[in-house]
C-alpha cells in the first residue's frame, strides 16, 4: 500500500488489513519528502517503533542532486529508534535488491520467520549501520 | 589582507568555471617561464593537428605562468598559480597587443585539510578556476595532467552547498542599491523543463538571516535550514508551490553567484578570499 502521507484517510480503516511494515521514503532530491515524512511519523502509533518502522533513502547515486543533509536524516533515524536503509532506484539493480531486502524485512516483521522478531531484527540492522 | 587589488582584481565579475585539482608533483615555481614555454608548444602542436577551433589561422597562442601571491588562508597555502593564454596576430605582430583569450587560476586557500600529510615533493592547489574556450581548457588541463600527474575533475555544487553558500552571502553586510538575492530552481519531472526564479530584496534577506544566526562568525546547518524553511514558507504561502520539493540549481547574491554546474562569478573583491575558501573545501571534499 502507497500513500503520500499519513494519516491514512479513516474511510477505509475497516477494508484495511494489519499493518506489519512502514516504510518511510526520504528523497535526497527534496527538502520537502523530509519535512513531509517528519510531519507524518507524528501520525505513527508508538508500537510501530520497536522495529516496524524504516527509513528509506532514494537518490543517493547523484551527489550533486543532494539538498539533505545526510547527517540530518542519521539523527532522525536515532531519534525515532528505526534503521535507515540508503538506495538509488534509478539503477534496476539496486532496485531489484532493495526490494528484495523490504519484502524479507516485510516477513519477518510479519512474524513469519521463525526466531527472529521485528525488535531484534531492527536492533541488529541499527548495530550494523552504526559500524 | 595582502593581496594586491589590482592583480587579483580579474577575478572578480567574471564567470569561472570550477575543477577540482589533486596535488601537483614535482612542481617548481623557479621553472614557470619553462613550463610556459612547454605549454606553449603543447598548445601549438595540437593545433597543427587541427584541434583548436579557433577563428583565424593567422594567430599565434603563447602561454604564461605565474605566481600570484596573497590570495592563501593560512601559512601553509602555497601561493595561487595564473596561467594565461594570448593571441598575438601573426600578421601585424607590430601593431597588435597581446590579447589574453584563456585564463587559469590555481589557488587553496586554508587547504590544511588535503596538505598535511602530503610528502615533499607534491604541491597542493586544488581548486582550479577557468575562464575562456572549453577547448584550451581541456588543453591546459591535459598538460598540466600529464606534467605533474595530478587528475583535474569538474566540480559540481549540490543544492544544499548552494543553500549554505546563500545564507552566508546573503548575511554579509552589503552597501545600498545592492542587487537582489535571487534563487533560480528547476521542477524536475515534467515534460517540457520549467525554472522558477525567486528574488528577494537583499536587506530582507539579510534581516531575517539576522534572526536565525545565533553566534556572529559561525553557520550551523540547523541555521541554513531555517533561513530556507522561512524563504520556501514563504513562498508557498503566496504560490502555493512547494520550492523544496524542486531542485535548486542557482544563486546569486551581491557577493557572489553559483551555479550547480560549477561555475561562479565572484562580485566583492572585500568577500574574495571568504568564496574561495568555501570553494576550496568543496574542491578538497571532491577529491577525498
Amino acid at each position: 500500500h502507497l500513500a503520500t502521507s499519513l494519516p491514512l484517510p479513516s474511510e477505509r480503516d475497516h477494508l484495511r488489513p494489519r499493518i506489519d511494515l512502514i516504510v518511510f521514503m526520504i528523497d535526497i532530491k527534496s527538502k520537502y519528502s523530509l519535512k513531509n515524512v517528519e510531519a507524518s511519523l507524528a501520525h505513527v502509533d508508538p508500537s510501530f517503533f520497536l522495529g516496524k518502522v524504516y527509513f528509506l533513502v532514494t537518490g543517493v547515486g547523484r551527489v550533486n542532486y543532494c539538498s539533505i543533509d545526510t547527517n540530518a536524516i542519521c539523527k532522525l533515524g536515532e531519534a525515532y529508534c528505526s534503521p535507515v536503509l540508503f538506495c538509488e532506484l534509478e539503477l534496476e539493480g539496486i532496485r531489484v535488491a532493495t526490494a528484495q531486502r523490504l519484502l524479507r524485512i516485510l516477513q519477518i516483521c510479519a512474524g513469519l520467520v521463525p526466531g527472529v522478531s521485528a525488535l531484534s531484527f531492527g536492533l541488529l540492522m541499527r548495530k550494523s549501520a552504526d559500524d | 589582507e595582502g593581496v594586491d587589488p589590482q592583480r587579483a582584481a580579474f577575478l572578480l565579475r567574471r564567470g569561472w568555471s570550477l575543477y577540482s585539482v589533486t596535488p601537483l608533483f614535482r612542481f617548481s615555481r623557479g621553472r614557470l617561464r619553462e613550463y610556459a614555454r612547454l605549454l606553449g608548444a603543447a598548445i601549438a602542436a595540437d593545433r597543427h593537428k587541427g584541434l583548436a577551433v579557433q577563428v583565424g589561422v593567422d594567430t599565434d597562442i603563447g602561454a604564461a605562468l605565474s605566481s600570484l601571491p596573497g590570495l592563501q588562508g593560512s601559512e601553509r597555502d602555497p601561493a595561487a598559480v595564473l596561467v594565461q593564454l594570448s593571441s598575438r596576430s601573426q600578421a601585424y605582430p607590430k601593431n597588435s597587443e597581446d590579447k589574453i583569450v584563456w585564463s587559469g587560476c590555481f589557488c587553496c586557500v586554508y587547504g590544511d585539510d588535503l596538505s598535511e600529510n602530503l610528502p615533499e615533493d607534491f604541491t597542493c592547489l586544488p581548486l582550479f578556476l577557468a575562464n575562456g574556450a572549453e577547448t584550451y581548457t581541456s588543453i591546459v588541463g591535459s598538460w598540466f595532467q600529464k606534467t605533474f600527474d595530478c587528475s583535474f575533475r569538474r566540480l559540481a555544487i549540490s543544492p544544499l552547498s548552494l543553500t549554505w553558500m546563500v545564507a552566508m552571502w546573503a548575511g554579509c553586510k552589503v552597501d545600498k542599491g545592492a542587487s537582489a538575492v535571487e534563487l533560480v530552481f528547476s521542477v524536475p519531472r515534467l515534460s517540457q523543463p520549467l525554472d522558477i526564479s525567486y528574488a528577494i530584496h537583499p536587506e530582507d534577506a539579510k534581516a531575517l538571516w539576522d534572526t536565525v544566526q545565533k553566534t556572529p562568525g559561525e553557520i550551523t546547518q540547523e541555521e541554513v535550514d531555517v533561513f530556507m524553511d522561512c524563504l520556501y514558507s514563504h513562498f508557498h504561502r503566496h504560490f502555493k508551490i512547494r520550492l523544496s520539493a524542486a531542485k535548486l540549481v542557482k544563486v546569486s547574491t551581491a557577493i557572489a553567484q553559483a551555479h550547480c554546474d560549477g561555475i561562479v562569478k565572484i562580485l566583492h573583491s572585500q568577500y574574495l578570499s571568504g568564496v574561495l575558501m568555501l570553494l576550496t573545501e568543496l574542491a578538497i571534499t571532491q577529491i577525498q
